[in-house]
């Protein structure tokens, strides 16, 4: 990366970050909302404290199984774990609607975000299955058809080709009265479009879909997070002093606490940390930056594109990773998306210029129709950290009152709690005969 | 990240190195292949050497170290965990948290013997409280009292001991059938599992003592959200032995 594009990088962080409380106001949000963190850097590291989530089953029969999509796919030896796409699903023992739920980027079918969402959907009596972002290591080596993930309609397509083959295998237990989708971030993004997939498809006909703090663009969203990498003090080669302070704060809050681990504890050591806001932003960078690392060597060896691996070379269970382990931590989701992303789909497609490829990788390259499909809702936070200034204007815009915006939240952070729980839930059960 | 970290070591199983397979050498002749479009040359820093590298542990012993993580895995799926949803299946939670309950106090008397021997008064004052509330009114520490009574609960080993007095970790080391751990915290699983065994045939009769020995494995894997290769990561070893390290660490330092 050139000093010149770092530079403008940082430019451009800076006015994001200055100008993104100028625009908050432009959009209407829910009144009387109590979500105690009004950060939003805060809101989306920390999640909902305790006393304010909504009140959900403890345990409900939320199981793990999997489900082989290419029989005839050769894994490679170093992911050899991975041939079997897992997913989570929880039945009703009776006949019930269906909702389906996609994890966001890097999230897998059973992380506590779709853990969660399980357990509200469960609990208001849906047969729950859950699968992981098709940017998920398992996802990826399992159920990607290219292996390069991150595309619109590529990504829509494996999901849908994958919901088809589990519902072919649960049709023989259970009875579905209906079909819905929903997920959150990128799932949230990738719901529109397997809704979209759906009306020519017709698999499904999916009755009702909520997007849950989706990105509009991929590409802003990505450009947005690799930015907050770059607030480590000291930059990525500090990385190792900057999760060793982290940690340390981190770990002298759990010796005064029984329990470390929950949201709760997260509030209490945000609150005793007093986090600058550059240093939550470098703890979501850092944490999207781990998970796009992993991605990134995946898909590379998915796809034998030559990113970091050696293009012909094959690593086994054995192999040494360091060097990939590295040099990805040190790679941005925005050099995945120049370098590899968009040459390997523009040989498929060599009129396709870089600006249309990244216009297409956006809802706004599917307006037309999210403003026309009336069973599609979505609830978002104005002070979403992965939208660009201005950019939640697009919601109310596109779907009018089917789009709920709330004060605060930041990234995901009020998913748990009690209100956009209840929301979630209604969008799907609203107007429903009972 | 704690309950990833805390049952990966099960110090009860006996060590056993025979059973970790070797498979092919894993060299690669990067030279023979074309160069890729990032290279270590082009993204790391001159002159780095694994020792400064982000999530740098000294593993000298990682082709080993590896075999025998992947044959823990195997271990893992084929016989640990049938076996743990056969416990959850058969004994309810009841009786499992019982079982823990049980378990833990046995660690509480080695983290009260290693706070003396690390010289920590309250941590020894925590720990004792514990055992001699939950050894007593806790039912020879079937019911966890001291928790309800807001007795902090520090955890020391052997391992923190010997880090406490100027050990450093060593090599990192996977151990057959226990997981992650290194030179130092390995050999300080042979005192700790001394003293808990000495105090268990002291106070358990022969028949309890053996059930347990055959009960800890399996409630402290019952007790390990850990599943191998499913956070995701296409780095899994790497991640499992910088978190385990760090971790460490920061047990020692606290």
């Amino acid at each position: 990366m050139t000093i010149t594009k770092t530079t403008q990088q940082l430019i451009a962080g800076l006015c994001a970050l200055l100008f993104a409380s100028l625009t908050f106001a432009a959009v209407n949000t829910v009144a009387d909302y109590d979500y105690p963190i009004k950060d939003r850097f805060a809101a989306t590291v920390v999640g909902t404290p305790e006393g304010y989530q909504a009140k959900l089953p403890e345990s409900i029969p939320f199981k793990s199984r999997s489900i082989v999509i290419f029989p005839e796919r050769v894994t490679p030896d170093v992911f050899f774990y991975g041939h079997e796409l897992l997913y989570s699903v929880a039945l009703q023992d009776h006949e019930a609607p269906l909702i389906f739920l996609i994890a966001g980027t890097g999230a897998s079918h059973n992380g506590s975000k779709n853990t969660n969402m399980a357990k509200a959907f469960y609990q208001a009596g849906y047969h729950v299955v859950s699968v992981s972002s098709p940017t998920y290591n398992n996802f990826v080596i399992a159920a990607s058809k290219t292996g390069v993930v991150g595309h619109a309609e590529r990504d829509a397509e494996d999901i849908y080709r994958v919901f088809e083959m589990i519902w072919a295998e649960l049709k023989n237990e259970i009875t579905a009265t209906s079909f819905n989708v929903t997920g959150y971030s990128l799932g949230g993004f990738n719901a529109a479009f397997v809704s979209k997939l759906d009306e020519e498809r017709k698999s499904f006909n999916f009755k009702r879909v909520l997007l849950i703090n989706p990105p509009v663009s991929l590409y802003n969203s990505i450009s947005l997070l690799d930015r907050m990498t770059q607030d480590i003090p000291g930059g990525i080669n500090n990385f190792d002093k900057f999760v060793d302070k982290l940690m340390r704060a981190y770990t002298s809050t759990y010796e005064e606490s029984a329990d470390a681990g929950g949201e709760d504890f997260l509030y209490k050591t945000y609150k005793a940390l007093k986090l600058k806001d550059e240093e939550l932003g470098a703890l979501i960078g850092t944490s999207f930056r781990v998970s796009s690392a992993s991605l990134v060597f995946t898909s590379d060896v998915m796809a034998d594109y030559g990113y970091i691996k050696p293009k012909g070379l094959t690593l086994n269970r054995y192999s040494n990773l360091r060097v990939y382990n590295e040099v990805s931590l040190r790679l941005g989701f925005t050099d995945y998306y120049h370098e590899f992303f968009y040459p390997f789909y523009k040989a498929e497609e060599p009129s396709m210029t870089r600006d249309q490829f990244i216009a297409s990788m956006s809802l706004k390259s599917i307006e037309e129709y999210l403003h026309n499909a009336k069973k599609i809702t979505m609830m978002g936070n104005v002070d979403d950290v992965i939208l660009e200034p201005g950019e939640i204007e697009f919601f109310p815009r596109v779907f009018g009152d089917r789009a709920t915006i709330y004060p605060y939240g930041g990234h995901c952070g009020n998913m748990n709690y009690r209100d956009n729980v209840a929301h979630m839930v209604a969008a799907f059960t609203e107007g429903e005969i009972q | 990240m704690k309950s990833i970290l805390q049952g990966l070591s099960i110090p009860v199983l006996a060590l056993a190195l025979g059973a970790c397979s070797s498979g092919p050498q894993p060299q690669e002749q990067a030279e023979s292949y074309p160069e890729p479009i990032f290279t270590a040359k082009r993204l790391l820093p001159p002159e780095q050497d694994d020792l400064d590298d982000l999530t740098a542990v000294y593993d000298p012993w990682e082709g080993m170290n590896k075999r025998i993580y992947n044959f823990n895995y195997h271990f893992d799926q084929a016989v640990f965990l049938p076996i743990v949803r056969g416990y959850e299946t058969v004994v309810p939670k009841i009786g499992r948290t019982g079982v823990s309950n049980f378990f833990n106090n046995f660690e509480d008397l080695l983290t009260m013997v290693n706070s003396a021997l690390q010289l920590r008064p309250k941590k020894l004052l925590h720990s004792t409280g514990r055992v001699l509330v939950n050894s007593t009114v806790g039912l020879f520490g079937l019911v966890d009292v001291a928790t309800a009574m807001d007795i902090p609960r520090p955890m020391e080993d052997f391992g923190q001991t010997l880090g406490f007095w100027g050990t450093p970790q060593g090599p990192y080391l996977v151990i057959p059938f226990l997981g992650p751990s290194n030179l130092r915290d390995g050999l300080g699983k042979i005192p700790d599992a001394y003293v808990q065994s000495t105090v268990k045939s002291e106070v358990l009769s022969e028949p309890v003592d053996l059930t347990t020995t055959v009960l800890y494995p399996i409630d402290t894997r019952a007790n390990t959200s850990f599943r191998y290769y499913e956070n995701g990561s296409a780095f899994e070893y790497q991640m499992v032995r910088w978190l385990y390290s760090t971790k460490r660490k920061l047990d020692v330092d606290q």
